[in-house]
């Protein structure tokens, strides 16, 4: 099967797929809403969107295997973040630390800076713990925790595809200070995000 | 050409009758109704169960991920065990089950999807056959042993049996590094979502 044939039958399989849980919210007594839920909440709050385009900017930056690895590891690790928040464990400066990763991670991509694949992975966790603690567990009542769970899951992978696919502009020859001045403005929000954390 | 219909639009009249007939008697535990007969309502739920749909889809993830024969393997055994363990689940009370086991099936299949687990084809078979039979036994628990839960579980595990072709085909098919990247990408979301599932369930246990 051809590249083009397979993104096509994906392209019919997707929607069918995600479109049948909303459309019988009613039928399934609230159990199949959670989804869009899940899917739009990563989306609201630009400190959280800033940091996963960042890890795709940077994955893409570095290649692979750090442009798949990053955006592997980034959303296990945030679910355990999540996890930690469910349990109760409570963790100091989150909101501090979620801007800190806006301000090192789009540095990095400003910088270029290229360290093990290992390091950069791990800074990239270190981080995602305190988005899942932040943003994981804000379910409505009423709404199936499964289905949140995968829609915020999937709308930050998606975050991270989107800054991927902007951090390929690298194969251009202005791409590549394009892509260093997208990082700055990443870190000049985390800046931003810092001061309003702190203020 | 036209096929000859009477014979046909016969039986699907009957069928649409008899299970017309059969759906007040139907207990309805946790099967929403389609107005089509217990097959459709199997059927429909299986694909509107997250907690069901996603280990069968990461099974056949997995299965394909290796090869054409372990995808077929996957084929027959999956359903098979879905619909034998919803025949002996079908006696017991109704249950959902542990929340951590449903959490623990996301990580570990998920978590085998990421990792392109290398797995024989017996230990593939095996863990449909596990999978199969508890998520069976769920989805036949509380329905009592009569014929129209055998029909609702006859069309959960022909959705099982579609689901597995449709997707462990597509995913053998794959050859480009970067589609079969995005596989293992997928299971690393199950197995995240299995990760907060532990959270979830954790929380209502708190309270």
């Amino acid at each position: 099967m051809t590249v083009g044939r397979t993104l096509r039958s994906v392209a019919v399989a997707a929607p069918a797929l995600l479109w049948a849980a909303p459309a019988l919210a009613h039928v399934q007594k609230g159990e199949a809403a959670g989804f869009v839920t899940g899917l739009l909440h990563p989306i609201s709050g630009l400190d959280h969107v800033l940091a996963m385009v960042a890890v795709g900017l940077w994955g893409a930056q570095l290649g692979s295997p750090a442009i798949w690895m990053l955006p592997v590891a980034f959303p296990m690790v945030m679910a355990f973040g999540g996890m930690l928040g469910l349990m109760g464990v409570a963790l100091p400066g989150v909101e501090v630390a979620i801007a800190l990763s806006g301000i090192l991670l789009g540095s990095a991509v400003m910088l270029e800076v290229r360290p093990r694949v290992v390091f950069a992975a791990a800074l990239v966790a270190f981080f995602a713990v305190f988005h899942g603690h932040a943003h994981g567990t804000e379910l409505p009542a009423g709404q199936s925790s499964l289905l949140y769970s995968l829609g915020f899951i999937v709308a930050t992978g998606t975050l991270h595809a989107v800054g991927i696919g902007i951090g390929e502009i690298r194969r251009a020859s202005w791409g590549r200070a394009v892509l260093r001045s997208a990082g700055a403005l990443v870190a000049v929000g985390g800046v931003f995000f810092l001061w309003r954390a702190l203020a | 050409m036209i096929a000859p219909r009477s014979p046909p639009a016969g039986w699907r009249r009957g069928a649409v009758a008899v299970c017309a007939a059969a759906c007040p008697g139907l207990a309805l535990a946790h099967l929403n109704s389609t107005g089509m007969g217990p097959v459709y309502d199997g059927v429909l739920h299986f694909l509107l169960s997250p907690e069901d749909l996603v280990p069968a889809l990461s099974l056949a993830l997995l299965a394909g991920l290796r090869d054409a024969s372990q995808g077929r393997k996957a084929l027959f055994v999956l359903p098979a065990a879905w619909l034998a363990g919803g025949v002996l689940g079908s006696s017991l009370a109704a249950t959902s089950g542990s929340p951590f086991v449903s959490a623990a099936w996301f990580l570990l299949l998920g978590g085998l999807v990421a990792a392109d687990a290398r797995l024989p084809a017996t230990a593939t078979v095996s863990l449909a056959g596990v999978v199969g039979l508890y998520h069976g036994g769920l989805n036949g628990s509380g329905m009592g042993g009569r014929g129209v839960a055998f029909a609702a579980l006859l069309g959960l595990s022909s959705a099982v049996f579609v689901l597995v072709a449709l997707a462990s085909a597509l995913v053998v098919s794959l050859r480009a590094r970067w589609a079969r990247i995005a596989v293992r990408v997928a299971g690393s979301w199950v197995a995240a979502a299995g990760i907060l599932m532990v959270g979830w369930a954790m929380r209502v246990r708190g309270r």
